[in-house]
């Protein structure tokens, strides 16, 4: 089973979440799709054994060869190809790879080359596997990275992925073909709002989901008034507790250190289970 | 004109909090929300819409089933996975490159318009507001990010503001490099954790490559004393000032409850004050 740990909202807890309901069950692989901001490792410290370079394709132009007849920058939709009678101008950050330049040419001076954007981590805590991607800064495009942490996947493991924050591209990217995703969201406005937008794109990615609340017992009771409105159950409540915020703050996953809350991941898990092979 | 831009790396550490507070303080600056698919800010500054704008950030392929012979070059030579099994469009994988409407031999596929959401001109209490919301499922987060702080340009224009404040998304992938690219000073808003102070770093570090004069402030600060030492630290290190400490105050979350910012909801509260002195700071280093 492939399940997503997703929220609209920044700092709900999505990462708690999964690496705690990893380290409550056996057999995962858990992939931090969060490339722009990687932060499960953070939590579980695990031992790096192999580094792997992430790149895109991007066009090379035979300067010499080239007619600067601008029909490759009149294809390009991203504006990444500049093109004037003496010179073309090409801005990598723009490229989404999509080879159309090269098709354009007519002069068929155009071949693709590769460029860096991130790299791969491989990682292991006892059996827990952890692949993570690390998007080098100053590079837009965090899709291409996440798809190459997705092509890791190990189809015999319980694979547990932590998605980027948010509701755009790299959140679909994630969540596509994941066959169930959790929502982490907490009871506040800010919380409720995103929820709603996220709800909106899973129901149109037909991704199943359910919804964790986190910080139970802050803001207001809206967000439980929307699920149960939305038939969206609520498959784990994790309250507000100063204790529960230190030991996130100190790099420890709570239930470490709270052994009551490795059975309700467990349950969690399980009930996640229940709910896909319905 | 002046361009502030909230960052944080890290969601949830306080970034629209912090921003509906100092459009309060700084009175006339126009706003711009960034977090575009996740916006938040008018949930505290209550804009009223006076002009809404179609966003069309990329095309979508069309494939007319009547001309298609169902070859499967296209699904070939999609690089985004984007034509099912079927032959069919998946519009929300579809990046909408034109690749697959200039190979069709069948000359079956079309490249239409594709409206990815609507940015807003707004009116609040505090001054004119950009802002925008990207339909659910769209890309071209980055695009919708630089039609919001065109707009926000625009509108400090014409009425004469000499400052925009940015509430920025999270993460450091495009949109934030929309944020913060041109930009005069970015306050990072980050947390006592060790995500924070990750998070922290790798926007500090994309700041730095934009040539943007980075402030640091620290939310919750005493929810883990000896990372706010490691912040501060850090940042006198790299001579980053850090022009503030919030502590933490159930206050923060019932003012949102009540749809306000924290300086108008409790003005005298420890918050309150300290967001005060980030404001001075932030003016200080315009």
């Amino acid at each position: 089973m492939i399940m997503s740990v997703a929220s609209g909202k920044g700092g709900t807890g999505k990462t708690s979440v999964a690496v705690n309901m990893a380290l409550s069950i056996s057999n995962v692989q858990l992939l931090d799709c969060d490339v722009e901001e990687p932060n499960a490792h953070l939590l579980l410290n695990p031992k790096i054994h192999n580094t792997e370079p992430v790149y895109v394709l991007v066009p090379h132009i035979n300067e010499e060869l080239c007619s600067h007849c601008g029909e490759c920058a009149k294809f390009c939709q991203y504006n990444a190809l500049f093109s004037s009678p003496e010179k073309i101008l090409f801005f990598p950050e723009l490229c989404h790879s999509c080879g159309g330049c090269t098709l354009a040419c007519p002069m068929q001076v155009i071949t693709e080359e590769k460029r860096r954007i991130g790299a791969l981590k491989f990682g292991a805590v006892g059996d827990l596997k952890l692949v993570y991607g690390e998007l080098d800064v100053g590079e837009p495009m965090a899709v291409p990275l996440i798809k190459a942490v997705k092509n890791q996947i190990e189809n015999n493991k319980n694979v547990i992925i932590d998605a980027p924050v948010g509701t755009s591209c790299p959140v679909i990217e994630t969540v596509r073909e994941t066959d169930f995703c959790v929502l982490v969201t907490e009871p506040t406005p800010f919380g409720l709002h995103d929820l709603k937008i996220t709800v909106e794109v899973l129901r149109k990615m037909k991704v199943p989901f359910g919804a964790v609340v986190n910080r139970a017992g802050i803001g207001d009771n809206k967000v439980y008034k929307y699920c149960k409105e939305e038939n969206i159950p609520i498959l784990l409540e994790i309250p507000y507790q100063r204790k529960i915020a230190e030991l996130y703050s100190k790099g420890v996953p709570f239930s470490l250190e709270m052994p009551e809350w490795k059975e309700k991941f467990q349950a969690l898990f399980s009930e996640i289970k229940r709910l896909v092979e319905e | 004109m002046k361009q502030l831009t909230i960052l944080s790396g890290k969601g949830g550490t306080g970034k629209t909090t912090l921003t509906a507070s100092l459009a309060v303080l700084a009175r006339n600056a126009v706003l711009a929300d960034c977090d575009v698919d996740a916006p938040d800010l008018h949930m505290l500054l209550h804009p009223e819409v006076i002009k809404t704008q179609e966003f069309k950030g990329s095309k979508l392929a069309l494939i007319d089933k009547t001309k298609c012979d169902n070859c499967g070059f296209c699904r070939e030579k999609c690089r985004f996975d984007a034509i099912t099994e079927a032959v069919e469009v998946d519009p929300v994988a579809c990046e909408g490159c034109g690749v697959c409407a200039a190979i069709c031999p069948s000359d079956a596929i079309t490249m239409t318009e594709r409206v990815s959401g609507y940015a807003y001109i707004s009116k609040t209490k505090y001054g004119f507001m950009a802002h925008a919301l990207l339909s659910p499922g769209e890309s071209n987060s980055g695009k919708l990010v630089s039609l919001v702080r065109q707009n926000a340009r625009i509108l400090s224009e014409k009425e004469n503001s000499n400052l925009i404040i940015i509430d920025g998304p999270p993460g450091i992938g495009c949109p934030v490099i929309a944020s913060v690219s041109g930009v005069d000073v970015s306050l990072v808003v980050t947390e006592p954790t060790m995500s924070g102070i990750h998070d922290l770093q790798r926007a500090l570090q994309l700041i730095k490559h934009f040539n943007v004069k980075p402030l640091v402030c620290i939310n919750m600060y005493e929810i883990n004393k000896d990372n706010t030492h490691k912040i501060l630290g850090f940042c006198e290190e790299n001579s980053i000032k850090v022009v503030g400490r919030i502590p933490f105050n159930p206050k923060v979350t019932e003012a949102m409850v009540n749809g306000k910012t924290i300086v108008e909801y409790s003005p005298e509260s420890d918050v309150a004050k300290e967001i005060e002195n980030i404001w001075k700071s932030c003016k200080d280093s315009f």
